[in-house]
């Protein structure tokens, strides 16, 4: 029996803006009457760790996307896609932010990173829908690479099943206004790319 | 009013709905965001929110309160208990004034943590009832309900969220806000306000009998819940509760399930579930509070009946979740397990990214500038603290707990170590339980060298404000500490102030340090790196020329910003433009550049 409408991991590097997309979904969810759960990384990992975000939609039960359930990954950064791909649902689908960020183990050269190819490739092993998003690239085009976050809620967007008005109202609760039309830009450049 | 809450936001609504006037706390993760949120919430409200120096002292405050007439609450993490122990046993004999409720959020997993302490077994050690939370929601409520319940039978009240409570998001219903009670007074009541033995001998046997009141007491919360099906039962406490109704849920099975929200649970309400099972399986984390209790029901009830749990079913480590919860229960009613998924290959590929010290960060300067001084047959007692991942940098041998650097680093010595020993820890941990360790030094004559890593806030926790920074939790001006004068008064004999940034005098002064013959301070002063980023601070640029040689030694000093392509270094877009690294290229080829 579904104990969940939606289940969503949302994974990155700390300071890339994981906890922005998590708090729209969950403010559009309430706004559209269904019951919400999230899970998130505060305290120590957050120091240039991995981040990971849970995010259920229509649940009542725990906050945590069970190994294999999440019907959408979203990546902010693409060795991260990988390390949680394990979540991925076999008829999920992975949303990918091409850009890397380097670890400090491959910055000082005692390991080395995959290529997008070889991280794709692995994935796509798993799940049929796996996707590759030049978000970042996207983000500046709307007006500032800050909002690579917003360009992936965009293309989550049409994989979760809350209405976009819902979730640009959200998004107006959580951005400072003067950065508000941006990220309103962001979302649909985001959303577009996967239309 | 439904609104999308973070854990400890709900719990903050929590405590003002039911018109607490004061809340102390020491920040520690997962409970941080607790008093944070009283700060934004506090409006005009007549409440005091302050960040205490330690647990111990926060819950001391809270009591004072309490005795005033002040509902009041004081937070901490789980090992934050340990600190309070002291004052939380007898607190336990003596009573509450007005409401007090104790929030110990426990760390299954130690995500940001030393240890998997259950907090629940406090409760039992003290004879104060805990409320264990499953969710946002719940732990709003029951955060209210302890201050009835703390009231009712004038004993402290454990509200024990875990990391998956406290760091979790949830639709909650909000209520209203209430205002505290006015004109609070302190009245004396020296029986009960004052643990002479002659007093505490009667409470002890009154706390007893009162442990026996709440018990019954909880049966009719809402959080111990029991639903009769099959004669197969599943009892779970807190959040594994939730764990084992999704997995009868996913199972579709026909099982009796007992939530508990409260330690201790209500006997009548075990003794109803093992009447009408033949089987039950206990779902709790860590530590088998509750099914030692379904097992004493059991034994004076219905003996034959079968008790699953830690023995055979659930693991005593670790944090629980959805998928242990549904294979002990698919096992117990033998059908398929649901393995954890695992990407074949993706392990071989993927470079570890652990949680490191900041570009720039100004520790690892201190760390750097400290082994060249101290060298490598040094001992580096070190402490809790972001610093502690510099574990890597040779300069942490030891990290106990909250403080214990200077004390191990003592004991160390005058246990007969004669290498140099130099310790480490941060400006709040000093502030929490550095300052009686220092005394002991001074006072015990062990020559050792105390290095205070000051960035002037509580860094790893979200940067708190503490008595060094000259702020209150509410941001008000307030005493600014100097830490200078509090080690020489402790009766340090040498106090060395420096500033990593600049690599040559912070070497130099560890070296002073070290030939010093007493109780050697180093104050290691530079700005949290992400606290200056915020405030907007003026950064200097920094870039690798032709001269690089490629000999890596500012690679190996770890900062994040410097990159190796194999042949030469490359300063990348994390630099912060500390400049250190610039001071340990030996050929001169990291130079300040215009931007």
């Amino acid at each position: 029996m579904k104990t969940s409408e939606c289940d969503i991991v949302i994974v990155g590097v700390g300071g890339q803006g994981v906890i922005l997309i998590s708090d729209v979904i969950g403010r559009a969810a309430v706004k559209a009457g269904k019951p919400v759960r999230g899970a998130e990384t505060h305290g120590m990992a957050q120091r240039g760790g991995s981040v990971i975000n849970h995010t259920r939609i229509g649940c009542r039960y725990s906050p945590m996307v069970a190994s294999g359930g999440a019907d959408v990954l979203l990546a902010l950064e693409p060795a991260e896609a990988l390390r949680f791909g394990h979540f991925l649902s076999r008829e999920g689908t992975a949303l990918i932010n091409t850009v890397p960020v380097l670890p400090v183990t491959v910055t000082t050269g005692t390991a080395s990173y995959p290529s997008l190819q070889e991280i794709m490739d692995l994935l796509r092993e798993e799940c049929g829908d796996v996707r590759a998003i030049e978000a970042t690239a996207l983000a500046r085009q709307a007006g500032t690479a800050q909002a690579m976050n917003v360009v992936m809620l965009g293309a989550l967007s049409r994989f979760i099943p809350l209405p976009e008005e819902l979730l640009l109202e959200a998004l107006s609760e959580v951005v400072p206004p003067k950065y508000l039309e941006a990220n309103r830009r962001a979302f649909m450049l985001g959303k577009a790319e996967v239309e | 009013m439904r609104e999308y809450l973070l854990g400890n936001v709900a719990i903050a609504k929590g405590l003002l709905e039911a018109g607490m006037g004061l809340a102390a706390g020491y920040p520690g993760t997962p409970s941080s965001e607790i008093v944070e949120s009283l700060v934004d919430l506090k409006g005009d409200l007549p409440l005091h929110v302050e960040w205490s120096v330690n647990e111990k002292v926060a819950l001391e405050v809270a009591i004072g309160a309490s005795w005033t007439g002040t509902r009041s609450a004081a937070t901490m993490k789980h090992v934050g208990l340990n600190v309070a122990a002291d004052p939380f046993m007898t607190l336990a004999y003596l009573g509450v004034g007005a409401g007090l409720v104790i929030i110990s959020a426990d760390d299954p997993y130690c995500h940001s943590s030393q240890n998997e302490q259950d907090s629940r077994r406090y409760a039992q050690f003290a004879s104060v009832p805990c409320l264990d939370p499953a969710d946002p929601q719940e732990a709003k409520d029951m955060a209210r309900y302890g201050f009835d319940l703390s009231e009712r039978f004038s004993v402290p009240v454990i509200l024990r969220p875990t990391t998956r409570v406290s760091h979790s998001r949830a639709d909650v219903e909000v209520g209203a806000t209430r205002r505290a009670e006015k004109d609070p007074k302190f009245i004396k009541n020296p029986g009960r306000r004052v643990s002479l033995p002659v007093h505490v001998r009667p409470l002890h046997t009154e706390l007893l009998r009162k442990h026996k009141e709440i018990e019954a007491a909880l049966e009719s919360v809402p959080w111990n819940h029991l639903e009769l099906a099959g004669e197969h039962g599943i009892i779970a406490s807190g959040i594994a509760g939730l764990y084992a109704e999704e997995a009868i849920r996913d199972l579709d099975l026909d099982m009796s399930l007992l939530r508990i929200g409260t330690t201790p649970a209500p006997s009548a309400l075990i003794a109803r579930m093992l009447e009408h099972v033949s089987s039950v399986l206990v779902v709790e984390e860590l530590e088998p509070v509750l099914e030692e209790q379904v097992q004493r029901v059991a034994l004076s009830i219905k003996p034959e009946v079968e008790i699953l749990g830690k023995e055979s079913h659930i693991p005593r480590e670790g944090e629980l979740d959805f998928l242990a919860a549904r294979n002990a229960v698919a096992r117990r009613e033998e059908l398929d397990l649901r393995p954890a998924k695992a990407i074949a290959g993706a392990k071989m590929i993927l470079p570890p990214r652990p949680p490191s010290l900041c570009p720039g960060c100004s520790h690892r300067a201190a760390y750097y500038a400290m082994r060249k001084a101290f060298g490598k047959n040094a001992v580096y007692p070190s402490d809790i603290g972001c610093y502690t991942m510099a574990v890597g940098m040779d300069t942490v041998d030891t990290c106990l707990c909250m403080g214990a650097s200077i004390t191990a680093a003592t004991g160390i010595r005058l246990g007969g170590e004669t290498a140099p020993i130099c310790c480490s820890l941060g400006d709040s941990t000093f502030l929490h339980s550095g300052l009686t360790g220092l005394l002991n030094a001074a006072y015990n004559k062990a020559r050792i060298t105390v290095t205070i890593l000051d960035n002037s806030t509580t860094a790893m926790t979200g940067h708190q404000p503490h008595p060094g920074t000259g702020f209150t939790a509410t941001g008000e001006a307030s005493v600014e500490i100097s830490l200078e004068d509090v080690c020489r008064a402790l009766g340090a004999g040498m106090v060395e102030t420096v500033d990593p940034y600049q690599l040559e005098d912070t070497i130099a002064g560890f070296k002073r340090a070290r030939d010093f013959e007493g109780l050697s301070v180093v104050i290691a002063r530079q700005a949290c790196v992400i606290r200056a980023r915020r405030s907007g601070a003026a950064r200097k640029m920094y870039a690798v020329n032709q001269d690089c040689a490629g000999c890596k030694l500012c690679v190996d000093f770890g900062c994040p910003a410097v990159e190796f392509d194999g042949q030469k270094a490359r300063i990348n877009s994390l630099c912060t433009g500390c400049g250190v690294c610039a001071q340990i290229c030996p050929a001169s080829a990291i130079q300040e550049v215009r931007k």
